[in-house]
């Protein structure tokens, strides 16, 4: 779908499907409406791909506006100039193809298009400036990006970068498509049988774990806004649980991570899910980290910490040194809350299918994989880049060695850690996982340019994961809270999509079918080798 | 308990000018002088601290092309006349192995010696050659010590260097008659290597033996070069010492403590000969990596050699002779090492490898791959500014150096190098924090502790049909 005026203005309603009875709630829930509505940038000048520059010699003719279908140009009634370009909008070198290519029907050739290099300086092989775009199309209009972005995926060269479904391979056969009315992505989250309530989300995909401090309250709110409206979850993060997440309670995961902040009875007892954090992807092995500037005094109070210091957590839990003792650590969660599901994230060591393993007979409902590509507000690089597996690899030993142990079907497996688009999110499901979390492409939907800069003095320069009151004041949280709400209903589209092409009715039918996939055997040319 | 391993990293602004990934902001015309853009508006102040360097050159250069290209100033411009563009001076930097950013990253640890820690996630490809094909293990549960890795009790990274007895023998008395083992005891897995190619300056190898002594390590150099040392500095400088230089060495022999061989037929003979003059010496053999590695090592160390310093290519491969790319040294590495093994002499040898160890997980992954240590050698010169230029080492003389190297003093030059060895030792320990691992000697072979590209990769896609990416639709 290209985008267009008329799209940026459509208004769409997404009938919820299977959404479960609610329970009564100690404290009054907030809804927040399912609704696609536009949320363009923030900024004043959007970034898009190419660039349009209009050269001196332009007389203004308007020629370029009626010509335009996407709104790149514009010259209103009784104006004597063209307005600059909205060169964000803009196709690319595609529309030479077509009758309607600005740049030769110029008369005065005064129209120039190129590659727009500010976009280029946001690109990684990870996260292509291509899909940071597509994040943000995504996010401002609710739908798939238009297709001179390559919104599918990275350039790695690897892992999800290396998989193609068999439906994108030239000759392969294809089945029936479904229509994509009867096709259902939701999960329910506890296949134990063990007499605690059922959970059941309509995405496969819930919001990952951002503490209260590494990220702005507008972005802990706005998560949990979108996670009521797409009835899933959002995760506290290991730094407490502020009073303004109360109106979200059955939408939210406390998390109980190493450093135990603001982790209290209260806070375990008011949700659904509580999730244990033994290792995060990005640095594991190694605890927490948030940097002295960013322990302000709002957030060193919800942390029982003194502000300006930094604080680490300590890496693993210290009271947990065997299977036994993680029994132990659960129980003591369960006789606490006696209705909620406990999740237990870890990382991908080599022995990741013993530890999911572990995890189950401990008594987990959803053992959380983070993989090492994962995000995170502060890593050493060393760990970023080197210790323990990309979740590709992680995914399906998991799943087969669950197998194998007849447990499979007993527990709820969820992936983490490089789920940059829907598309990454059906493979990690073929590859065989449940559902997945995602946590960067939350941050890219609110702006984030991936300058990595959240660790650093005041935090975030775009206000998305800073604490500092000046910095946060960029994002308002109905605009935060919209850009996160369309941001699922696009990936929603894009995995039905896929789904349908695959022939299912149900994104359940699709946990495990690593034979759809297909393994790019060739190096593909990658688009950027420099990384920061 | 002894005292607590430490290095003194001392900040140590660069005296060269550095070269950032994002350094052009471009104004268009037609700008309306509100100054609501990078002037009054850039989070990090990067404009003003850089016009401060423009006016006066004194300042400190380490905030040159500081942007971060976080993008606010281009998207915010009242009339959206900026636009930002990566640097092309950053991307002529260095070459395909040794990469801008591996540049980049190495000026910083040079400067305060502190940890890179950034946000996001990992940025780059998902695998590469060589050592980019290895990920390191963690433990769930496990840690290393009591009270973390920073904490009071720590994590060892020292190595021996030298020949350890294989077993301990007794006469019938319960005297021993094995001699107790000669060991030099390295308190960082890396010793400084000179580098791979000729570098004007008269100041390198004395900057290399003072950073070894703060670092309790060993700096490699050439005769002359060791000739030229004060004499306190000599326990800290390893003599190389071709065929020619032997007998001119003979002072220089009983002040060092170390000393490297190039390799060749007579190298038994000369070893033996260097021994006459100092019986206490630990003499080394400096081979080059050829496709014979495991062959002739395994050779070496039945001719008693203990110490075999295996030489790669500034890009860390092998050299095969006929022109064509060589293995890399991690997979020499496994050979060499399951060589020895399979032949019983691995603990008879101390293996220090070396070429193309341009990161400090390069040095973790090595160890996992069989060295006992490494040696570090253009990391050094990077962090005096060196830009690793493609132009086949023509301006590293001549007074032509970019970086005005050959113009570095000791001291600054020996601080920067001190301070990157002190990041990179902080680094291999959060590596082997991560494994659960508290001394580096136990990393060594531990191939069970990382993962291979080539195993996981099978493992886990092994079921799944390859095509060709000619077939994917576009």
């Amino acid at each position: 779908m290209s985008t267009t005026e008329t799209d940026l203005s459509a208004r769409t309603r997404v009938e919820p499907r299977g959404h479960p009875p609610r329970r009564p709630c100690e404290h009054p829930q907030d809804t927040s409406a399912r609704e696609v509505h536009p949320a363009p940038d923030r900024y004043r000048n959007a970034i898009g791909k190419y660039k349009i520059d209009r050269l001196g010699s332009c007389v203004s003719c308007g020629r370029c506006a009626e010509v335009c279908p996407e709104g790149v140009h514009s010259k209103p009634g009784g104006y004597a100039f063209t307005l600059r370009p909205q060169d964000h909008l803009c196709v690319g070198p595609q529309c030479a193809k077509t009758d309607h290519f600005c740049v030769a029907l110029c008369p005065q050739k005064a129209l120039r298009l190129q590659r727009n290099a500010s976009a280029e300086c946001m690109g990684d092989p990870r996260w292509s400036s291509d899909l940071i775009l597509s994040t943000w199309h995504e996010a401002a209009t609710g739908h798939k990006p238009p297709p001179h972005l390559e919104y599918r995926h990275g350039a790695s060269g690897g892992g999800f970068d290396s998989l193609r479904f068999q439906f994108e391979i030239e000759g392969s056969e294809r089945p029936e498509q479904v229509p994509t009315a009867e096709i259902d992505t939701s999960l329910d989250l506890n296949h134990r049988q063990d007499g605690r309530p059922q959970v059941h989300i309509d995405i496969p995909v819930y919001g990952g774990g951002m503490s209260f401090g590494s990220v702005s309250i507008h972005t802990i709110l706005a998560k949990a806004r979108a996670a009521v409206a797409w009835n899933s979850f959002t995760c506290t993060g290991e730094g407490g649980y502020p009073d303004r997440l109360v109106p979200y309670d059955d939408h939210v995961i406390t998390q109980v991570a190493t450093g135990l902040f603001g982790v209290r009875e209260d806070t375990i007892q008011r949700v659904r899910i509580v999730e244990f954090k033994y290792a995060q992807g990005a640095k594991p092995g190694l605890g927490g980290h948030l940097l002295g500037d960013k322990n302000t005094p709002p957030v060193a109070r919800m942390r029982e910490a003194v502000a300006g210091n930094a604080l680490f957590s300590p890496f693993p839990f210290h009271s947990v040194y065997s299977v036994e003792d993680h029994k132990k650590h659960l129980d003591w969660i369960k006789e606490v809350n006696p209705r909620c599901l406990v999740s237990v994230k870890v990382s991908t060591p080599t022995d990741v299918d013993m530890v999911a393993v572990g995890s189950y007979y401990a008594g987990a409902h959803i053992i959380h994989l983070d993989g090492s590509y994962g995000g995170t507000a502060a890593a050493p690089d060393i760990a970023k880049k080197n210790i323990a597996m990309p979740i590709e690899f992680a995914i399906p030993k998991v799943h087969k060695f669950l197998r194998a142990e007849g447990i499979r079907d007993a527990v709820t497996l969820i992936a983490s850690g490089g789920i940059r688009t829907p598309h990454d999110a059906l493979k990690a499901v073929a590859l065989g996982a449940d559902g997945v979390v995602i946590g960067t492409a939350e941050m890219v939907a609110l702006g984030c340019v991936r300058c990595a800069c959240c660790e650093s003095g005041r935090g975030c320069p775009r206000g998305i994961a800073s604490t500092d009151p000046e910095l946060m004041k960029q994002m308002s949280l109905e605009w935060a809270t919209q850009r996160l709400v369309n941001l699922h209903n696009a990936w929603r589209e894009q995995m039905v999509e896929g789904l349908s092409l695959l022939g299912m009715r149900s994104i359940r039918e699709l946990r495990g079918r690593s034979d759809l996939l297909c393994y790019l055997s060739d190096e593909p040319a990658l688009a950027e080798e420099v990384s920061r | 308990m002894p005292d607590r391993y430490h290095i003194h990293a001392v900040p140590t602004p660069a005296r060269f000018r550095r070269v950032g990934k994002f350094g052009n902001v471009d104004w268009r015309e037609d700008c309306s002088r509100c100054s609501n853009c990078v002037k009054l508006r850039c989070t990090y102040d990067v404009y003003r601290q850089e016009s401060a360097h423009n006016r006066d050159p004194a300042a400190p250069a380490q905030t040159l092309n500081g942007c971060k290209a976080c993008l606010s100033c281009v998207q915010g411009c009242t009339k959206g006349l900026l636009g930002l563009s990566v640097n092309p001076e950053f991307l002529d930097m260095g070459d395909a192995y040794w990469r801008p950013d591996i540049l980049l990253t190495t000026w910083n640890q040079s400067d305060a010696g502190k940890i890179p820690v950034s946000g996001a996630g990992y940025r780059g490809r998902f695998h590469g050659p060589g050592f980019d094909s290895i990920w390191t293990d963690m433990s769930e549960i496990v840690r290393p010590t009591r009270d973390g890795i920073h904490g009071r009790e720590y994590i060892s990274t020292s190595v021996d260097i030298g020949p350890r007895p294989m077993r301990l023998e007794f006469d019938s008395e319960g005297r021993m008659l094995t001699e107790p083992a000669r060991l030099l005891e390295l308190q960082l897995p890396a010793i400084l290597d000179m580098p791979a190619w000729q570098v004007q300056s008269d100041q390198l190898a004395q900057a290399r033996a003072i950073a070894a002594e703060e670092l309790s390590s060993l700096a490699v150099m050439s005769a002359p070069d060791a000739a030229a040392l004060p004499p306190e500095l000599l326990p800290s400088a390893v003599p190389v010492l071709g065929r020619e230089d032997i007998p001119k060495s003979a002072g220089l022999l009983e002040e060092v403590r170390m000393a490297e061989l190039l390799d060749g037929p007579e190298v038994a003979a000369q070893a033996g000969a260097l021994l006459s003059k100092n019986p206490e010496l630990m003499v080394a053999v400096r081979l080059a990596l050829r496709p014979t590695a495991a062959d002739r090592a395994a050779e070496l160390a039945r001719a008693g050699m203990k110490i075999l310093h295996l030489c790669a290519d500034q890009h860390g491969r092998e050299r095969p002779g006929n022109g064509g790319p060589g293995r890399h040294l991690k997979d020499v590495l496994r050979e060499v090492h399951g060589r020895l093994v399979k032949d019983g002499l691995r603990d008879t040898v101390t293996l220090v490898a070396g070429g193309g160890i341009a990161l400090p997980e390069h040095m973790a992954k090595a160890i996992i791959c069989g060295a006992d240590l490494v040696a570090v050698d253009t990391p050094l010169l990077v962090a005096l500014g060196c830009r690793v230029c493609r132009d086949r080492h023509v301006s590293c003389t001549g007074g032509r150096c970019p970086a005005e190297i050959w113009a570095a003093d000791a001291a600054y030059a020996a601080q920067r190098m001190v301070n990157l060895m002190s990041a990179w030792h902080s680094q291999l320990i959060e590596v082997l924090g991560a494994m659960g691992i508290r001394e580096v000697r136990r990393l060594r072979g531990e191939v069970g502790r990382a993962m291979f590209l080539e195993d996981i990769e099978r493992d886990a896609f092994g079921d799944i049909a390859r095509v060709s990416q000619t077939r994917v639709c576009t």
